[in-house]
């Protein structure tokens, strides 16, 4: 059953052939039965999910004809989403105690207008800091391919989740790679859309200028589906933009004659794993025998985006969890006898070191008299970066190169020096800093020892493209069964 | 300025920060409401409580009245304005940072005029910025706690700057009176001191006569009074002068004003100061004012205290007195307008009766009336001049039906007439009782009669005190005289 896609699940449960119930409890049970290998889940939430599958089963028996497409499907969120009634930890202990008391916009287009079922609530890194999944307060998660690897980061617990098949999809955010660098790492398909076409309420902040939610699943088609109903404009998220959602399953199957790609030569260069290079390079040939036409292109500020990024993230990070002070809610010390100490220990002790390294360098590049040497500096580096992609995108349709320079690395590989962790996101931060769509999809894998550990490439497309994107990975896919292949230790 | 200060060589400089409350339904960034004085965090939602993922929603109609303040003031107004985050921890800041208008404002470089001892002075506006403002902390309401009500948190406010162009406490004062006329005029403000919808920081500083350099200034802040801004800057100026002359140093500080002591008193220096860290929000969009939409406010703003005082004058022949006077407050202007239309009479007896009768009794009165809660309309004293005006009673008469009004010995717009008719002090005009009871006078008081055809005009008056004392005070008096003057005559 949870090798269905969804459009295949969708169809079982309109035709009556399987309940949602069924489906929402076989997922729970290998939740129960797998979950404790991976630690994808931080909250799994059974019974609310069979009230919700018993109430999309009631009213598909009432008539499958106006049902949306994600009725009585079930999915898991990050942990980063605000679930009405259920703990949103953000991965952090200062969260451990925080039940939201109102849904994030997504989460409620999701499940209480699209009527898809909530699993659970998957593991990340703490605040979304981390490309590993290692600074989670609830612990790693393991990469289902190989259990002594990470599934990458942030949203590691939904890639692990998905990859292993405790959930047909998940949400996802992606600040800087953090949908995109774990579904590469686990052999997934996941997508950031454009800043602005999903709504951020309820999604607790990270770097608000970059924050993207977004989807990862097993093909195009799946996170087609999902994103259709997490996407369009909020009036209560004032960088939502508003503008019609095109239909991201009615264009699945166009042909991509004509189609022009761009491969950046800043993308191919000596950083990047040879065997990575190989399996982009086949995949660029697919994408030549369906039609497009491939050309080389110039990202000429690319080596300024991780720097750039390390200077924006942080600053908005540093101001954006000013919030979390043991004053109204979340983890607040034991005996303090001023508001001083009360902030100092509440937040010393709620913060692993991963987010107190990125509030120290965001209040220092924003402190009077280092404004203008780093933030402003790097705002201004952003403008060109975004600018680099502008002058692509007359030439091409969309980017295509690798997502990461390698495979997933070992848990524990990279914890001790946090600029190599870093550097994980050397071809993903871009999209984030332009603000312009970017997926990852599976193109091959690479055997090391016994495992074999995927690998991703990565599309990228101007403002609001995302149908062309899921378009041309959908018929990479059809062309190509790479992301069919499920780990084996999960039947 | 005091005298004393005056001699002593020294000069004030003076700048004002006063936060404005904007009197919107919701809040600046939130669907709460904004209302004063309910429990304690009643009107707080998620966007106001801080919550993990809420984002601010900018309520344009701060941004309409922010407008209308910088257009009252002659100043720019930004097609583009930018909102910044501020940065300090504190407990009633439920974010860790205010959001407020930092390097790009909405209103910059205005001005206004004030008058102090009959001379005009313009005080310059630097800026004026929208922002929200905190909750607050309640330290007594729980023995060894502090509650947090953060029902006030997101209240959109103005912070609007003045030049250091004040040179003492009365100017100062003059200062804040006129803002508080304008921003009360507009409707922007409910202009409530004692509520905190206006509050005051004033910073001070002094140097020697003649001086181009400023001295070094400390801020008192969050003074809520005319009367305490008066005294905290006057008692900061004296302070400073004192410490100078004794070879001391000012050092910049941010001080508290206590009501109790008339005195100010150090809070913090400084150096402890927060770095506030601004920076653009990134979850609001930059604030664009169309020209099209300023046109709008500019068009639908209402007339400003003195374009209606010089409308009163040449449309009412109000003295520049009593125009401005009339004027001095939106609601007495309206009040004042309402009974012009409503009576029909003349524009200078309505004046008269607004500004001696009516706002004599309300001084009388005291602090628990105002025109709000005044007990006789601007319809019902439009009742009462009427009569007059139609001869129906005396202007004399016309005092004790307002005194009657003004007890309530009758309601409504109607009451005039009520007690006129109730009392029976419908004025007599009939020629011939009249001439009787002039007859009767004179026929009464022979001796008098005589001393008056004698020469002794004073008795007159004798004559006319008599008369309407027998017609209890009805009779026309113009009547009285005529009739009286001929029948002496003899």
């Amino acid at each position: 059953m949870h090798e269905l896609s969804i459009r295949e699940m969708s169809e079982a449960l309109r035709d009556r052939r399987i309940s949602s119930r069924e489906l929402t409890q076989h997922f729970l049970d290998r939740i129960a039965h797998f979950d404790a290998r991976l630690n994808s889940f931080i909250t799994v939430t059974p019974e609310r999910a069979l009230q919700q599958a018993d109430a999309a089963d009631a009213r598909l028996a009432q008539g499958a004809d106006t049902a949306p497409p994600l009725l009585g499907i079930p999915l898991a969120e990050k942990d980063i989403f605000c679930t009405e009634g259920v703990r949103t930890s953000c991965g952090s202990k200062m969260l451990d105690n925080f039940i939201a008391p109102y849904s994030a916009t997504a989460v409620r287009k999701l499940h209480d207008e699209a009527g898809a079922v909530l699993l659970g609530k998957c593991n990340m890194d703490e605040f979304a800091m981390g490309s590993s999944n290692e600074t989670s307060f609830y612990g790693p998660v393991k990469n289902p391919w190989d259990e002594t690897r990470v599934p990458g980061g942030s949203s590691g617990g939904s890639a692990a989740a998905v990859a292993a098949s405790l959930a047909p999809a998940a949400t996802a955010t992606d600040t800087g790679g953090s949908i995109r660098q774990p579904a590469a790492l686990t052999g997934l398909t996941g997508i950031k859309p454009t800043y602005g076409r999903v709504s951020r309420y309820g999604m607790i902040a990270f770097a608000s200028s970059l924050d993207q939610g977004g989807v990862l699943a097993h093909s195009a088609e799946d996170a087609a589906y999902v994103l259709q109903a997490m996407a369009g404009f909020d009036p209560r998220d004032s960088t939502s933009v508003d503008r019609p959602v095109e239909d991201y399953t009615a264009t699945l199957n166009a042909p991509l004659k004509g189609l022009r790609i761009g491969l950046p030569g800043e993308y191919f260069t000596d950083g990047l794993d040879a065997k990575v290079r190989v399996a982009i390079d086949a995949a660029t040939e697919v994408f030549r025998q369906l039609g497009a036409e491939v050309r080389p292109v110039s990202l000429p500020h690319a080596a300024l985006a991780v720097p750039t990024y390390y200077v924006v993230a942080p600053a908005e990070a540093s101001s954006n969890l000013s919030r979390y002070d043991g004053v109204r809610y979340g983890h607040r010390t034991e005996g303090a006898t001023s508001l001083e100490e009360l902030y100092r220990k509440s937040r010393a002790e709620g913060f692993g070191a991963e987010v107190q390294r990125r509030i120290m360098v965001g209040t220092y590049v924003l402190s009077h008299g280092y404004y203008d040497a780093y933030y402003r500096q790097a705002q201004k580096v952003r403008r060109l970066i975004a600018q680099d992609f502008d002058a692509a995108f007359q030439q091409v349709d969309m980017l295509l190169g690798p997502t990461t320079t390698d495979i997933a690395f070992k848990l524990g590989e990279k914890t001790a020096d946090p600029v190599s962790m870093y550097l994980n996101d050397v071809y993903t931060i871009a999209a984030n800093l332009a603000g312009i769509p970017a997926m990852n999809l599976p193109c091959g894998f690479k055997t090391v020892g016994d495992a074999e550990l995927p690998i991703g490439l990565q599309l990228m497309g101007s403002a609001f493209t995302e149908a062309r994107l899921l378009n041309a990975a959908h018929q990479y896919q059809q062309a190509t069964g790479w992301h069919q292949r499920r780990p084996v230790n999960f039947e | 300025m005091d005298t004393s200060v005056q001699d002593s060589g020294w000069e004030a400089v003076i700048g004002l920060e006063v936060h404005c409350q904007l009197n919107t339904e919701s809040k600046i960034f939130s669907a709460a409401a904004t209302h004063f004085g309910d429990e304690p965090n009643t009107h707080a939602c998620a966007v106001d409580l801080g919550l993990p993922g809420v984002l601010p929603v900018f309520n344009h109609d701060a941004l309409t009245k922010a407008a209308m303040f910088g257009l009252a003031i002659d100043a720019t107004i930004a097609e583009r304005s930018m909102f910044d985050r501020k940065h300090y921890f504190y407990a009633d800041l439920p974010k860790g940072y205010q959001i407020t208008q930092w390097t790009y404002p909405i209103v910059a470089r205005g001005h206004l005029d004030i008058e102090v001892d009959g001379i005009t002075k313009r005080i310059g506006v630097t800026r004026a910025h929208m922002e929200e403002d905190a909750g607050k902390s309640l330290h007594d309401a729980y023995p060894h706690m502090t509650g947090i009500d953060l029902n006030r948190a997101g209240t959109p406010l103005i912070e609007i700057v003045s030049e250091p162009e004040i040179r003492s406490a009365a100017e100062a004062v003059a200062y804040l009176k006129k803002l508080h006329q304008i921003v009360v005029y507009l409707g922007i403000c409910d202009g409530n001191m004692a509520e905190g919808n206006f509050r005051c920081d004033a910073n001070v500083s002094v140097r020697r006569r003649g001086a181009t350099e400023f001295g070094t200034r400390t801020e008192s802040k969050n003074i809520n009074s005319f009367r305490y801004v008066e005294r905290a800057i006057e008692y900061e100026i004296s302070r400073q002068i004192e410490v100078l002359e004794a070879g001391g140093k000012i050092i910049q500080e941010t001080r508290q004003f206590d009501p109790g002591t008339g005195e100010t008193r150090s809070l913090r220096v400084k150096e402890d100061a927060n770095d506030y860290r601004y920076f653009p929000d990134p979850d609001l969009l930059p604030v664009i004012l169309e020209k099209d939409t300023l046109a709008a406010i500019r068009a639908a703003m209402p007339e400003l205290p003195e374009a209606k005082a010089a409308r009163f004058q040449s449309q009412y022949g109000l003295s520049a007195y009593d125009a401005t006077t009339l004027t001095a407050e939106r609601a007495l202007a309206d009040y004042y307008e309402a009974v012009v239309k409503a009576s029909g009479a003349d524009p200078k007896l309505c004046a008269n009766w607004v500004m001696t009768d009516l706002l004599g009794a309300l001084n009388k009165a005291g602090a628990e009336v105002d025109l709000a809660r005044s007990p006789i309309g601007s319809a019902a004293l439009a009742g009462l001049i009427k009569r007059i005006a139609d001869n129906t009673i005396s202007g004399k008469i016309a005092k004790d039906v307002f005194e009657a009004m003004w007890n309530d010995e009758a309601k409504g717009d109607d009451a005039a007439d009520a007690i006129i008719k109730a009392k029976g002090l419908v004025q007599i005009t009939d020629t011939g009782a009249i001439e009787a009871a002039i007859d009767k006078v004179i026929a009464d008081n022979p001796s008098q009669l005589a001393d008056y055809r004698g020469g002794k005009d004073r008795l007159f008056g004798f004559f006319v005190g008599q008369v309407m004392k027998a017609t209890r005070g009805k009779a026309n008096p113009a009547l009285v005289n005529n009739l009286l003057k001929a029948k002496l005559a003899g």
